[in-house]
């Protein structure tokens, strides 16, 4: 089976994607997601997740607006994730 | 780059990265950028075998820590496609790359990166892909050296700084670690020992601690490499192998008493392994970590610490509450040696003397984690 969703990607992110802000990955699972992200935009993923597979400090996953931690929160049709880069300081 | 440009004054700053570029006469200066606009940049290091290839250190504050390569003199650059990242069984993270040494002159495209917290690693392709240095990563004894790097780190995160390479073998290694302390390995790294030998630790329960201690900037020689040099959290210290010497040695008891020998950086004449530069700060009661009195001076030696000799004419006289970090500090290669030091305060100042005169080269830039030479 496969997902498509739309993904919000906060500005730090931009970086990766010529500025564009909402930009789509596929895959069932929150893990999935962000593998595909990195397929498309080589290096995103290590940005997020770090090399013990935990979620940077800063960077936040919301399922349709639901906080999310777990990288195996699964994902369904018609999904939104949006990823926040939280408050880290001046 | 033009066709008269001679040296770069490569500056890494919490906001971005600074190019200072002179001509021969270091005489006419221009500043190009910022690169990586508002990211935290630690250091930024131009490859002397091509003098072509910059590697950097950056990261903005949100997201992990990454390794970036330019060959056009910052123009472009290119994210490693596998930065620096603990093997699994480190159980740890990288939370910013802190240090960056290009490789012995006979291995061109060899790097060596320090991480805070403490870890080290090499990339063959000129930044492209960074492996782990196992030999250190996982060594057994790994978690004794560093401490726990939630509980015994410093501010800023616990780092393995002051890579050196031995310009007569490649395989020997220095590394310095705060906190760890100095080691080192004749094998490229495949096993370590302890170099502390000589070294105070006050701030230690045994004073003889085989490590444990916070040097905070260690060099060696790039010619006579039996010579190192190191800036400790505990004074100023040489040691000289020649003679099979594999102790510490404090110079900095030489250093007037009212200074003291607390400082970051440490500076070595590119030719004569007697000249040394350091940059004395604040390090009573509550540690300030700044000029000492507000009056920053740096101090120079020319037969190696036993006498130092106050630098500061051009500097300021009063006000100058200022902090040198360890990178922050460095020399070119030419004659006159030519210093140059960036502080926390945003300002690029340089010696074209050998420290006998001083002129602000820059001012108004962001907090500087890093000043490195280059010759174009």
């Amino acid at each position: 089976m496969t997902i498509t969703v739309p993904v919000n990607l906060p500005t730090p992110l931009t970086l990766y994607t010529d500025g564009q802000r909402d930009v789509s990955a596929t895959g069932t699972s929150l893990d999935a997601l962000l593998t595909d992200l990195d397929r498309q935009f080589p290096g995103m993923r290590f940005r997020m997740i770090d090399e013990q597979g935990r979620g940077r400090a800063h960077m936040k996953f919301f399922i349709n607006g639901q906080l999310h931690r777990d990288l195996d929160a699964n994902i369904r049709e018609g999904d939104r994730l949006m990823i926040v880069a939280a408050i880290s300081g001046g | 780059m033009k066709r008269n440009d001679a040296l770069v004054i490569s500056v890494g700053t919490r906001k971005g990265a600074f190019l200072l570029v002179a001509d021969q006469a270091r005489q006419k200066w221009r500043a190009e950028g910022p690169h990586f606009y508002g990211q935290i940049v630690n250091h930024i290091v131009l490859d002397p075998r091509d003098r072509k290839t910059m590697v950097a250190a950056a990261r903005p504050g949100h997201l992990g820590p990454s390794v970036f390569r330019s060959t056009d003199f910052g123009a472009t650059w290119q994210e490693s496609k596998q930065p620096p990242a603990f093997p699994e069984a480190v159980g740890l993270s990288i939370g910013h790359v802190f240090w960056l040494t290009p490789g012995h002159a006979s291995q061109p495209g060899a790097w060596y990166a320090g991480t805070s917290p403490q870890g080290l690693f090499v990339s063959r392709d000129a930044g492209d892909t960074w492996h782990s240095v196992d030999g250190f990563n996982l060594h057994p004894k790994r978690r004794d050296w560093c401490g726990d790097p939630t509980q015994d780190a410093p501010p800023d995160g616990a780092t393995l700084h002051s890579i050196n390479i031995d310009s007569r073998d490649p395989k020997h290694l220095i590394i310095g670690m705060s906190a760890g302390g100095v080691f080192e390995s004749r094998d490229a790294g495949a096993t370590w020992s302890p170099l502390n030998a000589g070294c105070a630790g006050d701030f230690l329960p045994d004073p003889n601690q085989e490590y444990g201690h916070d040097p905070h900037c260690v060099r060696m020689h790039r010619e006579y490499s039996q010579v190192m040099y190191h800036q400790n959290h505990c004074g100023i210290y040489r040691l000289d192998d020649q003679a099979g010497a594999r102790r510490w040695t404090r110079i900095g008891n030489n250093m007037p008493e009212a200074i003291g020998d607390i400082g970051f950086p440490m500076v070595l004449h590119p030719r004569d392994p007697k000249k040394l530069w350091v940059f004395p700060m604040d390090g009573g009661t509550v540690w300030p970590r700044v000029s000492i009195g507000g009056k920053p001076a740096v101090y120079g030696s020319a037969d190696a610490g036993e006498s130092w000799k106050r630098l500061d004419k051009g500097l300021p006289k009063v006000h100058g509450w200022f902090t040198v970090k360890r990178q922050a500090m460095c020399a070119d290669d030419f004659d006159d040696v030519g210093l140059y030091f960036g502080t926390t305060s945003g300002e690029v100042w340089a010696s074209f003397n050998e420290g006998r005169d001083w002129h602000c080269l820059m001012q108004h830039l962001p907090h500087i984690y890093s000043v490195e030479a280059g010759r174009l």
